[in-house]
């Protein structure tokens, strides 16, 4: 199949980056879309040309690794789906396709279609882990948790912090990726004992690195290919009025 | 980080005491936070609301005669007589409205450009993809409304604007103010009505959201609330102009 590409080429983050338009007469429908980007590189470097830069790593939807927008979708049109689970069957021989990379001032582009999400990771290192002491592993079955918040923890656990919700957002806003780490932790015990501290201090470190704020929109829960749900964000809020309104808040 | 150690003995669970973390913050935290941003959002939003609600009501009194809301207006200038001077409860009610809605639009005006400065390089093309009408047009559909209630003021609060304009009956400065004639007045309100409906119908569930009263289970509950809140709210405001255009009250 023939697909038009317009893709985004920026030589760096002091550059200013344009739409450039690619063709690409060789796609196969069982290709992946990285496999396409694959494809055109190929053709690119032995035209001589700069190959576009994009970011991927498992190329099996589970590290959250590769990031862009395609047709103004963060991992494209398929529901549920990262970039590089994503096939070309759904599109149209000849269709067009605008690729961009996640928009937002705490995702800087570092070439092309890559972008540095170290922002998601700086909002965890403030406060998304749990405290445990090393040794010997303790004996599984010592800690019950009943059924519904295992469920619960485990939906939020699936989020691969890949940054497509902050890419959706109108406000790029994070708040969808916060909150699933809130409700991942604070479902389980062993999240308990620093779960005020945590969401105070990741909310903090959420605004500090220019994510904007949350309204409701759910563009994100749309975009997440982990389908992580919207309640997570009202979890956030939640706690972040319990942790700022008892007065017993660790600091 | 450190721990200390209190458990061991004949007992194999163990406990740990959490150390005091040190404060590591590197840059500079904008405040108040986005959540709390949210909240006065959220809280102001409901007094709103309260108040537009009771407003709502206190409008249909209308079709019950022009003595009845002649003596509705009345009474809420005297309510709280003697306990109170004329007027008092009045004031307390303009006074918090005015500082929540206020406290509403700085804090709007705060998100927004926050939000602004969080995506400064726009898509080449991004169709909405989920958020409701309501959602995307809740900033523009505030100005409309913030520019709605101050010609609304000084059309039926203080009467400046209005044709008849005689403090105290209602009725008459209603029926004027609709008159057919004055139809770009009638539409005015109706746009202003309906952009009050919207931002009911998203501003009710995103306040509920909040306030982190929203749950997987309770969301498509929540969302049917403000949808009735909004439905109802709008087809009463709209029908007193629509009963003065109809001849229905006259």
């Amino acid at each position: 199949m023939r697909l038009n590409l317009r893709i985004w080429r920026q030589a760096g983050p002091e550059d200013k980056g344009r739409l450039v338009a690619y063709r690409v007469d060789d796609a196969d429908e069982d290709m992946s879309f990285l496999e396409l980007l694959d494809v055109l590189n190929e053709k690119l470097v032995l035209d001589g040309d700069e190959p576009v830069a994009f970011d991927h790593d498992c190329r099996e939807g589970i590290c959250g690794a590769c990031s862009m927008v395609i047709n103004g979708q963060p991992h494209g049109p398929q529901k549920a789906t990262t970039t590089c689970q994503l096939h070309l069957r759904h599109f149209r021989d000849g269709e067009s396709i605008t690729i961009e990379p996640f928009r937002a001032a705490a995702f800087p582009v570092v070439k092309d279609l890559v972008v540095d999400r170290g922002a998601l990771d700086r909002i965890v290192a403030s406060g998304g882990y749990i405290s445990a002491p090393t040794g010997a592993a303790p004996e599984a079955h010592a800690t019950p948790v009943p059924k519904a918040n295992a469920d619960r923890a485990f939906t939020a656990a699936a989020c691969i912090g890949c940054g497509a919700c902050v890419a959706a957002c109108p406000n790029g806003s994070a708040s969808l990726f916060v909150g699933a780490k809130i409700t991942h932790l604070g479902e389980l015990p062993q999240g308990q004992p620093e779960r005020s501290d945590r969401v105070v201090r990741m909310v903090e470190t959420h605004d500090a690195e220019g994510f904007g704020g949350c309204t409701n929109t759910g563009e994100c829960t749309v975009a997440c290919p982990k389908e992580i749900p919207l309640d997570v964000i009202s979890q956030l809020n939640r706690d972040y009025l319990h942790a700022t309104t008892g007065g017993r808040r660790t600091a | 980080m450190h721990w200390t150690f209190t458990g061991g003995g004949p007992h194999p669970v163990g406990m740990v005491t959490l150390g005091e973390r040190p404060a590591t913050r590197v840059r500079h935290t904008p405040r108040p936070s986005s959540v709390q941003l949210k909240i006065v959002m959220a809280v102001s939003g409901a007094l709103a609301l309260l108040y537009l609600v009771a407003h709502m009501i206190g409008n249909l009194k209308i079709f019950l005669g022009a003595d009845a809301i002649n003596t509705y207006a009345a009474w809420l200038r005297t309510v709280g007589e003697p306990a109170l001077p004329a007027e008092t409860l009045l004031w307390i009610v303009r006074a918090v409205l005015t500082v929540a809605i206020v406290a509403h639009i700085v804090s709007a005006v705060i998100l927004t450009r926050r939000a602004h400065r969080a995506r400064p390089i726009k898509y080449a093309h991004r169709p909405p993809v989920k958020g409701s009408y309501a959602a995307r047009t809740m900033r523009w559909g505030g100005v409309i409304i913030v520019l709605f209630v101050i010609y609304h003021l000084l059309d039926l609060t203080t009467g400046t604007l209005n044709p008849n304009g005689v403090s105290g009956d209602v009725h008459a400065n209603v029926v004027a103010d609709f008159a057919p004639h004055r139809w770009y007045v009638t539409l005015f309100y109706a746009i202003a009505v309906v952009a009050v409906g919207f931002h009911v119908r998203h501003g009710l569930w995103s306040g509920l959201q909040t306030l982190g009263r929203s749950s997987a289970a309770a969301q498509n509950t929540l969302k049917g609330v403000a949808l009735v809140v909004a439905v109802a709210l709008t087809v009463g405001f709209l029908s007193v102009p629509f009963a003065v255009l109809t001849g229905l009250v006259r």
